[in-house]
């Protein structure tokens, strides 16, 4: 636990000032906001108590708030996504279980269960993002297509981060 | 206790996502304004509609009384035509009415929530911004004054009513012309008292009471109620009891009044160069 403390620290920050500084700036066609500082949540190891998850789940989307002064908004989108994560790990687990001295990453597990595990916790995490932001459903299509169109982006970009970043 | 624990341990994982992510919805509808308004009128519509059903209901049950009480309006405004006829005839002294135009326009309304119990009492009506209902409206019923509409959905209202600490209707004596504020004390839904009104004024248990048309929000003549008791306040004023004319307790039919030219007058009086 203790050795990779400050990695995880150094991710955290590399992510929130990234998503802030960079990636808040993006919209494309007015449209596409991609969330990549999930990534967080997504690369924690397999042995994070699941209260560990909220809590750093509330944090992380706390501060994304912080920045975009939307309190709240961002915070509750992630303690949903990751009161997900054990459940989703539970049911995409190989046969032989999760090894020791591994982590969720494309390198131990492989793109497929990659693509599926970061897939299904990035869609879950802008729909309800989503959903909160324009909070009413009037506008119920417009704002499904644009959750999942800004999925699609956050998780080609997260793919990439993973294919390029080595950990 | 011991299960309690077990309990708690068991589901922690799922208590604490129910406990933050509840956290953060409350931090999310507190500090984020369109949120909020979201909420409020989401709130609304629900609740308008909830009571615009159970009302629904009731009205059918109470149709012979509420006949009754038509007939019993209808009388009166022929009455008040009749006489009001005749007043007009005697020319130039009422042209603000007449060839102005009109000033007041009406719009009946249904309440479907009402409260008599609280200290601040407040009235859902069944209509809204879609009807041309906005705040600071006057509403009225065919017995009297009701309250002034305070929040607007699409298409339900919410009035504060007479029964309200903290509304004040400025009222005067229909026979003298004496006015003072008229406020609700919070201890029985047929009583409200009008302060201010000085000892040389005759009063008698029975006279009645009307809105005194100052406040752009009702017109004058509006009855309000009748001089119950009164007695002294401080050496100068009168406080004088008077029971509503409104039964707020049945209150179902009751009319939105649009002052046409309220925003004239406002505008007007706030131009006056201010004298204190």
């Amino acid at each position: 636990m203790i050795n990779y403390l400050p990695r995880y620290i150094l991710t955290f920050v590399i992510l929130v000032l990234a998503q802030v500084l960079l990636l808040n700036n993006v919209q494309l066609s007015g449209y596409l906001n991609p969330y990549i500082y999930v990534l967080f949540i997504l690369s924690l190891p397999f042995e994070t108590p699941k209260w560990a998850l909220l809590l750093l789940a509330i944090v992380l989307g706390m501060t994304i708030d912080l920045f975009t002064h939307t309190v709240g908004m961002h915070a509750s989108a992630t303690v949903f996504m990751a009161f997900l994560r054990p459940a989703l790990l539970r049911s995409l687990e190989p046969r032989d279980g999760y090894q020791l001295e591994t982590y969720p990453s494309i390198r131990d597990y492989g793109l497929t269960w990659y693509f599926q595990y970061a897939g299904i916790l990035i869609l879950a995490h802008h729909l309800f993002l989503f959903y909160v932001e324009i909070f009413k459903l009037s506008l119920f299509f417009q704002t499904l297509s644009r959750a999942l169109l800004s999925a699609l982006f956050s998780l080609i970009l997260i793919l990439l981060i993973k294919l390029f970043i080595k950990k | 206790m011991q299960n309690l624990l077990r309990f708690l341990l068991k589901y922690h994982f799922t208590l604490l996502f129910v406990l933050l992510e509840a956290l953060a919805i409350l931090l999310l509808l507190q500090n984020n304004n369109y949120q909020n308004t979201q909420f409020v009128e989401l709130a609304r519509n629900v609740q308008g509609t909830f009571y615009e059903q159970s009302m629904r209901v009731e009205q059918y049950l109470r149709l012979r009384e509420k006949n009754q009480q038509l007939v019993e309006e209808n009388e009166r405004l022929r009455n008040y035509i009749a006489t009001n006829l005749r007043a007009e005839r005697d020319t130039f002294r009422r042209r603000v009415d007449t060839t102005y135009g009109q000033q007041y326009s009406y719009l009946s309304a249904r309440v479907i929530n009402n409260s008599v119990n609280k200290q601040h009492n407040f009235i859902t009506l069944d209509k809204g911004e879609e009807d041309g209902v906005a705040p600071e409206m006057g509403v009225i019923s065919g017995q009297g004054v009701v309250g002034v509409i305070r929040g607007v959905s699409d298409h339900f209202s919410t009035a504060i009513s007479l029964l309200n600490s903290e509304l004040r209707v400025s009222a005067k004596l229909s026979g003298t012309g004496y006015y003072g504020p008229l406020n609700w004390t919070g201890r029985d839904y047929r009583y409200a008292t009008l302060a201010d009104i000085p000892l040389h004024a005759t009063l008698s248990r029975g006279d009645t009471v009307i809105t005194s048309g100052y406040s752009a929000i009702f017109p004058e003549g509006i009855s309000i109620g009748f001089v119950e008791s009164y007695e002294e306040k401080g050496g100068r004023f009168y406080e004088v009891d008077v029971e509503l004319s409104t039964n707020f307790k049945r209150l179902s039919n009751v009319y939105i009044v649009k002052n046409v030219l309220s925003e004239e007058q406002n505008q007007l009086e706030n131009n006056l160069p201010a004298d204190d």
